[in-house]
C-alpha cells in the first residue's frame, strides 16, 4: 500500500510507451504520449503528499495546520497546460504529414520522391 | 524491423526498465510520510512574507517566477508553431463554410445545444475572470483561468456557426493579447530591476493577506499569464477550426 | 480514506490502460476525456485543488477537442481521395 502510487506511475509510464511503440496511427501515438506525461504528474504529487494534511491554501484555515507540499503542485499545474499545448503542436504536425503522405500509419510512410 | 519483432524487443527492454524503475522508486520515502524541509518551511513562512494565502501560487509566481516564465514561453512557442505549421499551403484556397448547403453531411446544431451554450457563456467567462483574479487567494491562477476563458470561445462556436466565432474573435486582437501577455511577464520582471531590486522581485506594496489587492506583483503576473494562456488556446482552437472548415484543397469534401 | 485512495489509484491505472488499448483515435478521444476527469479526481484526493482544476479544464475539454478537430481534418482530406503530390 505504501508503494501503490509509485507502482501506478511506473505502470502508466510503461503502458504509454508500449502504446507509442506499437502504434499504427499517429494521433493514437500523441494521446499515448499524454498518458506518459500524466504518469510523471502522479509521481510528483505522490512524493509531496503528507497523510492527514490539507491543501496548502490558508484562506480559511490558520497558518500552521499540516498541509501537503506546495512545490510539487506548482510544478505540476504549469506542466499540465504546457503539455496540452505541445500535444496540439504534435497534432498539427500529424495533419500536415497526412497531407503530404496520404496516411497516418507510421508503417507506411513513403518518401516524397516515389 | 517487423511489428512483432519490435513488440518483443520493447517488452524485453520494458521489463528491464520496469525493474530498475521499481528498484529506484521503492527507495523513496513511504507514501504519506513527507520528510523534506521545503514544503513545511514554505507553508509556515509564505503567508507572512508574501501576504498571499495560496502558497502554490506564491511558489509558482513569486519564489520560482523564473521557471514559470520559461514555461509560459514554451506555451507561446508551441502556439506560434501551430500557427506556422497549419498555414495555408500552395494550392489550397480559403472558402467559408455554408452551414445550410444541400450536400452537408453532418446534422445541424440542435436548439437545445444552442440555448445551453449561449446561457452558459456568461457564467463561464465570469468564472474564468474570477479564477484569474483570485489566483493568489484561493485555488486558481493565470493558467487555469486562461483555459476556462478559452472554453468560453469554444461555447460560441458550438452554439452558433463558425462565422459567428470569426466575428467575435478578431485575429489581430487575439495576437495582440497573446503577445502582450507574454511580454507583460518580462515587463513586470523589469519593474523589479527598475525599482532597485532583482529581476522579478516582488516590489509592489504587499497589503494584507486575504485582500484582493495583496501579494505585490502576483495579481499582475496572474493577469498577464491568464491573458496569454486564454489567447493562446483560442488561437489553437481557431487554427484547427480554420483548417477543418475553411481551408480547402480542390476536390475536398466537407 | 485508504479505501478511497486505493480505489482511485486502481481506476487511474485501468483508465490509462484503456486509453492505450483503444486503437481508433476517435474512440480514444472520448476515453481520454474520461481519463482526464478521473485524473482530476485523483488530484483532489492528493489534496491539490489547483492541479485538479488545471487537469479538468485541459484534459477533459481542450485536449479531446483538438484531437477531434485534427481527425475531422484528416477525414475531410481522405474523403477527397488521398495523396496529393504537389
Amino acid at each position: 500500500m505504501s508503494y501503490l502510487p509509485y507502482l501506478v506511475a511506473a505502470w502508466l509510464f510503461l503502458v504509454g510507451l508500449y502504446g507509442i511503440v506499437t502504434s499504427r496511427n499517429l494521433v493514437h501515438a500523441v494521446i499515448c504520449l499524454s498518458v506518459v506525461q500524466s504518469s510523471t504528474y502522479i509521481l510528483l504529487l505522490a512524493v509531496g503528499f503528507e497523510r492527514g494534511g490539507t491543501a496548502p491554501i490558508f484562506l480559511d484555515v490558520p497558518v500552521g495546520t499540516k498541509a501537503v507540499d506546495p512545490v510539487v503542485g506548482a510544478l505540476t499545474l504549469t506542466d499540465i497546460v504546457v503539455g496540452a499545448t505541445v500535444s496540439a503542436l504534435l497534432l498539427a504536425l500529424a495533419v500536415q504529414i497526412f497531407k503530404h503522405h496520404g496516411t497516418l500509419d507510421p508503417e507506411r510512410f513513403r518518401s516524397r520522391e516515389d | 524491423m517487423t511489428p512483432t519483432l519490435r513488440r518483443r524487443v520493447f517488452l524485453a527492454a520494458a521489463a528491464v526498465a520496469g525493474g530498475l524503475l521499481l528498484w529506484g522508486l521503492t527507495g523513496l520515502p513511504d507514501y504519506g510520510v513527507y520528510p523534506g524541509p521545503y514544503g513545511d518551511v514554505l507553508n509556515a513562512v509564505a503567508v507572512d512574507e508574501r501576504k498571499a494565502t495560496n502558497v502554490v501560487a506564491a511558489v509558482t509566481f513569486d519564489y520560482r517566477g523564473v521557471d514559470t516564465m520559461g514555461e509560459e514561453y514554451i506555451l507561446f512557442a508551441a502556439v506560434v508553431g501551430v500557427a506556422i505549421v497549419l498555414r495555408a499551403q500552395r494550392g489550397e484556397t480559403e472558402q467559408l463554410p455554408d452551414e445550410d448547403a444541400a450536400d452537408r453531411r453532418a446534422p445541424g446544431t440542435s436548439n437545445a445545444v444552442r440555448v445551453l451554450g449561449l446561457a452558459l457563456l456568461g457564467p463561464v467567462v465570469l468564472f474564468g475572470i474570477y479564477v484569474v483574479a483570485h489566483g493568489h487567494l484561493s485555488p486558481g491562477g493565470g493558467f487555469q483561468g486562461g483555459v476556462l476563458l478559452a472554453t468560453g470561445a469554444l461555447l460560441v462556436y458550438l452554439s452558433g456557426e463558425y462565422v459567428t466565432l470569426r466575428r467575435v474573435r478578431p485575429v489581430a486582437l487575439i495576437d495582440l493579447a497573446e503577445s502582450s501577455g507574454a511580454a507583460g511577464y518580462v515587463a513586470i520582471g523589469l519593474l523589479g530591476l527598475a525599482a532597485g531590486g532583482t529581476f522579478l522581485e516582488n516590489v509592489l506594496p504587499l497589503g494584507q493577506p486575504g485582500a484582493l489587492l495583496s501579494a505585490g506583483t502576483m495579481p499582475l503576473i496572474n493577469l498577464a499569464v491568464g491573458l496569454e494562456v486564454a489567447a493562446g488556446f483560442v488561437l489553437l482552437i481557431s487554427e484547427f477550426l480554420e483548417q477543418t472548415l475553411v481551408v480547402r484543397r480542390p476536390g475536398e469534401v466537407t | 480514506m485508504i479505501v478511497l485512495e486505493v480505489a482511485v489509484f486502481l481506476l487511474v491505472a485501468a483508465g490509462g490502460t484503456a486509453v492505450v488499448l483503444t486503437r481508433d483515435p476517435l474512440d480514444q478521444a472520448i476515453v481520454a476525456s474520461f481519463y482526464g476527469l478521473v485524473l482530476g479526481i485523483m488530484f483532489l484526493v492528493f489534496q491539490a485543488p489547483d492541479v485538479a482544476l488545471s487537469q479538468i479544464a485541459v484534459g477533459a475539454v481542450a485536449l479531446p477537442l483538438m484531437i477531434v478537430l485534427a481527425l475531422a481534418k484528416v477525414r475531410a482530406l481522405a474523403g477527397s481521395g488521398k495523396d496529393d503530390r504537389e
